[in-house]
C-alpha cells in the first residue's frame, strides 16, 4: 500500500494534505493535475478517479478519498503515531474537531473564492464574497483570542490538531483575495505559530519563516 | 500619467493561442478597453473593440496579440520559440494587482531568489549577486542583461541538484520579458522562459508565463506547476509593493549594484516616454 495524492500546487485544499503529510514526515507519491489553465480536473480521465471533479484526491491501496477534511481525518488516524493530531479523548474534543473541519469549508467558500477571483479571474460576486470572508475571519479571530486568554496557542488546546491544518491555508492566503489580515491580530499570531512547526512546508502565497541569525556575541 | 500615449501602440497578449478554439469567444480588458477575441472556422483570430471595430491582431510565441492603438512595428521576434525539439508550455494568465512594469521588473531581479523562491531558485547563504553586464542595445531598442550567474538549488523542474545557473535577460517590449537560462539536460542550449503582460489598467494586469524548453521527460503538468509556483510566490510580494506604479525618478528608490538591469529598464522606459503604469512625479 502506498499513498498517492492528486495535487494542484496553487490549491489551498491540496496544500492542507501536503502540509499534513510533511508534518507527519509521511512519504506520498504526487501526480500534478493541471487545474489551471488546462482544466484537467474536468477531463474524462480525472472524472473517472473523482466524479465530483474536485481536488485533492488521496488514494491508499483500494481506498479513494476526495475531500481534504476526510483525508486529514484518515491520515491522522492511520499515520499519526503520536495520536495528538486527531485527539478523540472526549466527546467535546471530537465535536470541536468536526466544528473546525466544517468551518474550514466556510473559509474555502469565501476567502478561497475571493482568491480564485482575484488570481485566476474566476467569476463571483467579489464584494459579497469578501464580506463573507471577513465575517469568517472575525469568527476565527474571536475564538483564537479567547484561546489566547486560556493560554492555548491553537484552535483546540495548546498542541496543533487537524483542525488547525484545515483552517490554516485559506486563513493565511486571504490577502491573495484582497482580504487583509490587519484587523485580526490573534489570527496573525496563530499563523506564525503554525509556520514555526517542525517540518513545516510553504506554498506559493505562504512564505516560510526565515531563520533569524543569532544576536552577535558582545 | 494616465493616458496610454506611446503605450497604446504596443502589442499585448490577449489570449493563449492554443486555448482560443474555433468558434470560441473571449472577452478581455486591455488598458481599460474591452476587447472581444474570437477565432473563425478557418482558424483566423480576430479582435474587435467595444464599437465593433477590428483591432490589429497577430499570433506569435504561443499567444494572440492585439493593441488598442496602431503598432508601428511587427511584434518582436523570438526564434527559439520555433526551434525544433523544444516543448512549448502555456502556463496561463495570472492576475496581479500591480503595475505591469513592476511585474516585468520583478522578473528581471535576481537578488530576491533566495528569499522569495527559497530552496528552488536560490538558498541562503548563497545570496551574493555576482557582477553582470547590462546594456540598452540601440540597434534593436531592447534591454539586455548578460553573464548573469546564480547558485540555484533547483533551477528547473529537470534539475535534481543545485547548479550555478547562467542567465541572460531580454526586454524586447516594455510589457514583455524573456530569460534564457542554463538547460540542465542540454548544456549547449538555453531554456527560454517568457513573461508577457497585459495591463488591464495601470495598476492591474494579467501575466502570461510561457516556456520553450528542452525537456522531454518531465510531465507537462509538473512543468506548468513549477512555473506557477515561482510566479505565485512573486505575486504576493508584487501586490505589496509601494507605490503600486513603477517610479521612474531615480531619487525615489535606492538601487544597489545588483539592480543594474532594473536601472537600465527604468532608464529605457523614460527614454521611450513609456509612462503607462509608471510613477512619473519628479521626472
Amino acid at each position: 500500500m502506498s499513498l498517492h495524492l492528486y495535487d494542484y500546487v496553487l490549491s489551498g485544499n491540496c496544500y492542507k494534505v501536503r502540509l499534513f503529510l510533511a508534518l507527519l514526515n509521511q512519504h506520498c507519491d504526487v501526480t500534478a493535475v493541471d487545474f489551471f489553465p488546462g482544466e484537467a480536473h474536468l477531463s474524462p480521465t480525472f472524472l473517472e478517479i473523482n466524479p465530483a471533479g474536485t481536488l485533492p484526491v488521496l488514494t491508499d491501496g483500494d481506498l479513494t478519498l476526495c475531500d481534504s477534511a476526510a483525508i486529514l481525518v484518515y491520515l491522522a488516524q492511520k499515520y499519526d503515531n503520536s495520536g495528538t493530531w486527531h485527539p478523540s479523548t472526549d466527546a467535546a474534543t471530537s465535536a470541536w474537531i468536526q466544528f473546525w473541519l466544517a468551518f474550514a469549508s466556510k473559509l474555502s467558500d469565501t476567502v478561497g473564492q475571493a482568491r480564485l477571483h482575484d488570481m485566476l479571474n474566476l467569476p463571483c460576486d467579489i464584494d459579497a464574497t469578501r464580506t463573507a470572508g471577513h465575517r469568517a475571519l472575525r469568527e476565527l479571530e474571536s475564538h483564537l483570542s479567547e484561546q489566547g486568554f486560556r493560554g492555548h496557542r491553537f484552535l483546540i488546546g495548546d498542541t496543533p490538531t487537524i483542525a488547525d491544518i484545515a483552517c490554516f491555508p485559506y486563513a493565511a492566503l486571504a490577502p491573495d483575495g484582497g482580504i487583509e489580515h490587519d484587523d485580526y491580530p490573534a489570527v496573525r499570531r496563530w499563523l506564525v505559530d503554525i509556520r514555526r512547526l517542525p517540518r513545516f512546508i510553504e506554498m506559493p502565497g505562504i512564505h516560510r519563516l526565515h531563520d533569524q541569525a543569532d544576536d552577535p556575541t558582545p | 500619467m494616465t493616458s496610454p500615449d506611446i503605450a497604446q501602440d504596443d502589442w499585448y497578449p490577449v489570449a493563449i493561442a492554443a486555448m482560443l478554439t474555433a468558434g470560441a469567444e473571449q472577452r478581455v480588458t486591455l488598458m481599460s478597453h474591452t476587447l472581444r477575441v474570437t477565432r473563425d472556422a478557418a482558424g483566423k483570430a480576430t479582435v474587435t473593440d467595444d464599437h465593433g471595430t477590428a483591432r490589429p491582431v497577430c499570433e506569435a510565441h504561443g499567444h494572440v496579440w492585439s493593441s488598442i492603438g496602431t503598432p508601428p512595428h511587427p511584434i518582436f521576434s523570438l526564434p527559439e520559440g520555433v526551434q525544433d525539439g523544444r516543448r512549448l508550455v502555456d502556463c496561463g494568465p495570472v492576475r496581479v494587482k500591480a503595475s505591469p512594469l513592476r511585474v516585468v521588473e520583478n522578473f528581471l531581479d535576481i537578488a530576491h531568489f533566495p528569499f522569495v523562491h527559497t530552496d528552488i531558485l536560490g538558498a541562503e547563504p548563497h545570496t551574493v549577486v555576482a557582477p553582470y553586464d547590462v546594456e540598452i542595445r540601440d540597434t534593436v531598442d531592447e534591454v539586455w542583461a548578460t553573464k548573469v550567474s546564480f547558485y540555484q538549488p533547483q533551477a528547473a523542474k529537470s534539475a535534481s541538484d543545485g547548479i550555478v545557473t547562467e542567465y541572460e535577460y531580454r526586454v524586447p517590449a516594455p510589457c514583455a520579458t524573456i530569460l534564457y537560462k542554463t538547460c540542465p539536460p542540454r548544456p549547449a542550449e538555453m531554456d527560454v522562459i517568457a513573461l508577457f503582460v497585459r495591463p488591464l489598467n495601470e495598476e492591474l494586469c494579467d501575466a502570461y508565463a510561457w516556456m520553450a524548453l528542452f525537456d522531454d521527460d518531465t510531465a507537462l503538468e509538473d512543468l506548468i506547476q513549477f512555473q506557477q509556483t515561482i510566479f505565485l510566490q512573486d505575486r504576493s510580494i508584487l501586490e505589496n509593493q509601494v507605490p503600486r506604479k513603477l517610479p521612474l525618478d531615480p531619487r525615489m528608490e535606492s538601487p544597489t549594484r545588483a539592480d543594474k538591469t532594473s536601472i537600465a529598464y527604468r532608464r529605457w522606459l523614460k527614454r521611450r516616454g513609456y509612462h503607462y503604469g509608471a510613477e512619473t512625479r519628479g521626472v
